[in-house]
């Protein structure tokens, strides 16, 4: 305990010695941090620089160990760090499917080689990473994708389209799946791979949605050179390396919404400009009603983040639940941009130009976009399937 | 806040789910039914349970209790929950004991307080009225001063084990107007108090309750609780800690009904495959999984914030109890309707905790209440 003390002193003196004044205090909206990558720009200089000293450091990876450019930290150190980083008010030095994603992943299923060769790059925000696994005909059922990668010498040729790849367009490499056995069971056909989007044959087109423009992408892949040494844990078992993947998204997807963590304005803050009280109180009761039944679940949903958080530290393995968080996060949010619809009433119908605050554009759009939020990263109802299947051993 | 259960506390959970197993299963609620005897529950089983010092888990070590905390009695009432069981947590220990151990005087802790942990003492509190709903402070009781002591008089309904008990403690208007937080008190009054009459009720869950007329029942200043005029804040604080054991009760009779439908939709056959296979009843079930889990964690919030005095406690009482209240009935309403036709019959479990549901969501509130009450602590 003395130990862990000390270094909590240790990490507040080097943070506060060694963030920009500029950067404490900032507050980033979702996408607004540092993505890193070789297209990368930034907010400001100093939120570069934030950047450099805590990649020289390890500590924008701080678990990861030391000989793969992370920190090395324990995990009790690497909570006292956020801790300490949230004391100070510093935004996050480097996010990106690179830390929660892939790196993870390589640290878990990846030769030595591609443990050298990536996991420094990410630390640093060289190299930005994106996801290739939905395909225009594999959906909710991602296990029929088909995406072709066929073995010639020490390469896989590869043939296909993915779809709804985020921030393609700005990314460096993608982690994705391939058939690489088209008569074995669909699940087992299935490769994990890395392959470098400035390898000919690869196309990007941004997808617009129904809520404007999007950091999705359509990928095409037309005889695309990936060197066999490029993939990961072994031929044929990628299925085993993507569902541990997904666990991590789902737990990053439910984390980003639901919670209400870190928000700046509250949905009474909102009601306050916009709709009747009674002193204290919204005076359309029916109003009222959803609002403090919305907050209400959103409450109780953050005690059951916080007692899964609790029972992890006490030891026990995060299992299927994830899909509970992810589908109740996401339910959540929905409900939140709907009740800020009818709070905002009329000034919640603009697209843009005149009329309408720069805020309440961003709610429309906001809107829009949260009904994907129960589709992508596996639908609600997939996730509930999991749910009765792997926790309420229901039968097939 | 720590949200998960201490080695002490998993060891008594799994003690108290032995014992429940054992001792006292669901047949044992549908044959006291059955008897139609007033109890309404077993004195040996009691006794058995006080043995096991769960009845004096929140009383002071000073008078032979354990000191332990709400989160702790949370887990035994869990377990008990689960299989119904009607022996009287509710008015003797959450209720009664801890009016006397929050605000009794020294010679009332000592007449009552051991005699209760050793499960020989049925203690009550007799609040509601007719037309007060879930409002302690809406009664018309009345407590008259006469020489050093009071006459009271008033009809107070549904009181909790009201026939057995030993004594009751009324809440009772001894100055102020109509539904004044002020000026109301508590009166300790034995069984055998002259004027005091107390007719058993029968309720669909079968808890046993009763009515209580007063008709001019004196009382000495010997049977003054607390301070005059002061009643409220106490039962206030006590009826808000009761609510979380109440929420432990709710939270075992809602895992056991999902528990128990879960096991049919694995058995049933129909369309010759089992019924669990049809995804219309796996996401239903996936759902109510959900809505426990989330009541679970609303439900140690509440009891830990009760031990650790956190200033959010009465807010969380809300929380859980509007969530235990929408849940259990949730979950009643879900294992009729995949029981099918077997699940409207008596001769199943399954309607036992329909109504052990709908009363335990009107006893110290509804759901609405509860949400109007968080809604005016959150400036709603």
């Amino acid at each position: 305990m003395a130990d862990l003390e000390k270094f909590r002193t240790e990490a507040h003196q080097w943070l506060f010695d060694n963030s920009p004044s500029s950067v404490r205090g900032l507050t980033l909206a979702l996408g607004e941090g540092n993505w890193g990558g070789r297209k990368a720009t930034y907010a400001n200089p100093d939120m570069k620089h934030w950047l450099e000293v805590m990649a020289e450091r390890g500590w924008t990876a701080p678990e990861w160990p030391i000989h793969y450019g992370g920190g090395g930290l324990s995990k009790a150190e690497a909570k006292i760090l956020r801790e300490e980083m949230a004391r100070l008010k510093l935004p996050e030095s480097l996010s990106g499917f690179g830390l929660t994603m892939i790196g993870p992943t390589l640290l878990e299923y990846g030769t030595e080689e591609q443990k050298r060769e990536h996991l420094p790059k990410i630390v640093r925000g060289e190299i930005r990473w994106c996801q290739g696994y939905s395909e225009p005909g594999s959906g909710s059922d991602l296990a029929s994708l088909q995406t072709r990668a066929v073995l010639q010498g020490d390469y896989y040729i590869i043939n296909g389209q993915k779809v709804w790849t985020s921030y393609a367009n700005l990314s460096d490499w993608m982690f994705l799946l391939v058939r690489t056995d088209p008569q074995a069971k669909k699940q087992e056909g299935i490769t994990f791979i890395l392959m470098d989007m400035s390898t000919p044959g690869v196309e990007v087109r941004p997808i617009k949605l129904i809520s404007g423009s999007s950091p999705f992408c359509e990928t095409f892949l037309t005889d695309v050179t990936v060197p066999a040494k490029n993939v990961v844990f072994k031929v044929n078992h990628g299925w085993t390396v993507a569902k541990a993947l997904l666990n991590h998204e789902r737990t990053m997807i439910a984390a980003a919404f639901g919670s209400g963590v870190g928000r700046r304005r509250t949905i009474r803050d909102w009601a306050r400009d916009y709709v009747d009280f009674v002193g204290e109180r919204v005076a359309d009761a029916a109003l009222r009603q959803r609002m403090v039944q919305y907050e209400m679940d959103n409450l109780a949903f953050k005690l059951t983040t916080d007692r899964a958080r609790d029972a992890a530290k006490a030891g026990r393995l995060p299992g299927p639940e994830s899909s509970m968080f992810k589908i109740y996060g996401t339910e959540l949010n929905q409900r939140r941009q709907e009740l800020l619809l009818s709070i905002a009433g009329p000034q919640a119908l603009g697209w843009e130009g005149s009329g309408f605050e720069e805020r309440e554009l961003s709610l429309t759009r906001d809107w829009l976009r949260s009904r994907g939020n129960t589709i992508e990263g596996g639908t609600s109802e997939v996730q509930l399937n999991i749910i009765a299947k792997r926790v309420l051993g229901l039968p097939d | 806040m720590q949200l998960v259960l201490t080695e002490d506390q998993e060891l008594l959970a799994k003690t108290a789910a032995d014992f429940a197993r054992a001792y006292a299963p669901v047949s044992r609620v549908r044959a006291l039914r059955d008897a139609q005897e007033p109890v309404g529950f077993s004195r040996t089983l009691w006794k058995q349970m006080a043995d096991l010092g769960w009845v004096g888990i929140l009383i002071p070590e000073a008078y032979g209790g354990a000191g332990m905390g709400l989160a702790d009695l949370a887990v035994v009432l869990e377990a008990l929950g689960r299989t119904l069981a009607p022996e009287p947590f509710l008015s003797t220990v959450l209720l009664g004991g801890q009016v006397l151990t929050s605000a009794g005087s020294e010679a009332q802790k000592q007449a009552w307080l051991p005699g209760i942990i050793a499960g020989e003492k049925i203690l009550t509190i007799a609040y509601q009225e007719i037309r007060s709903r879930y409002d302690l402070n809406r009664l018309t009781t009345t407590a008259e001063r006469q020489g050093e002591g009071w006459l009271l008089s008033g009809k107070k309904i549904q009181v909790l084990d009201g026939y057995t008990a030993d004594a009751l403690i009324v809440s009772a208007r001894t100055a102020g107007a109509a539904n004044d937080a002020d000026g109301i008190t508590l009166f300790l009054v034995p069984q055998d108090t002259p004027g005091l009459k107390v007719t058993r009720q029968q309720r669909v869950d079968n808890r046993a309750v009763a009515l209580v007329s007063l008709n001019g029942v004196k009382v000495g200043t010997e049977g003054l609780i607390g301070s005059l005029n002061g009643g409220l804040q106490v039962l206030s604080h006590v009826v808000d800690r009761a609510t979380v054991g109440l929420c432990a009760e709710m939270l075992g009779g809602m895992s056991q009904i999902f528990d128990d439908t879960l096991a049919y939709l694995k058995t049933r056959q129909q369309f010759g495959v089992l019924i669990g296979t049809f995804q219309a009843l796996q996401h239903r079930a996936a759902r109510l999984f959900m809505e426990i889990e989330l009541a679970r964690s609303s439900v140690m919030a509440a009891a830990r914030a009760a031990d650790e005095g956190n200033p959010d406690f009465t807010s969380l009482v809300s929380l859980a109890k509007a969530r235990c209240s929408d849940t259990f009935i949730l979950a009643a309403n879900e294992g009729i309707q995949m029981h099918g036709g077997i699940g409207m019959t008596d001769e199943h479990d399954v309607g036992f905790y329909l109504k052990r549901a709908r009363a335990a969501e009107m006893t110290f509130g509804d759901a609405a209440w509860h949400r109007d009450r968080w809604a005016r602590l959150h400036q709603y």
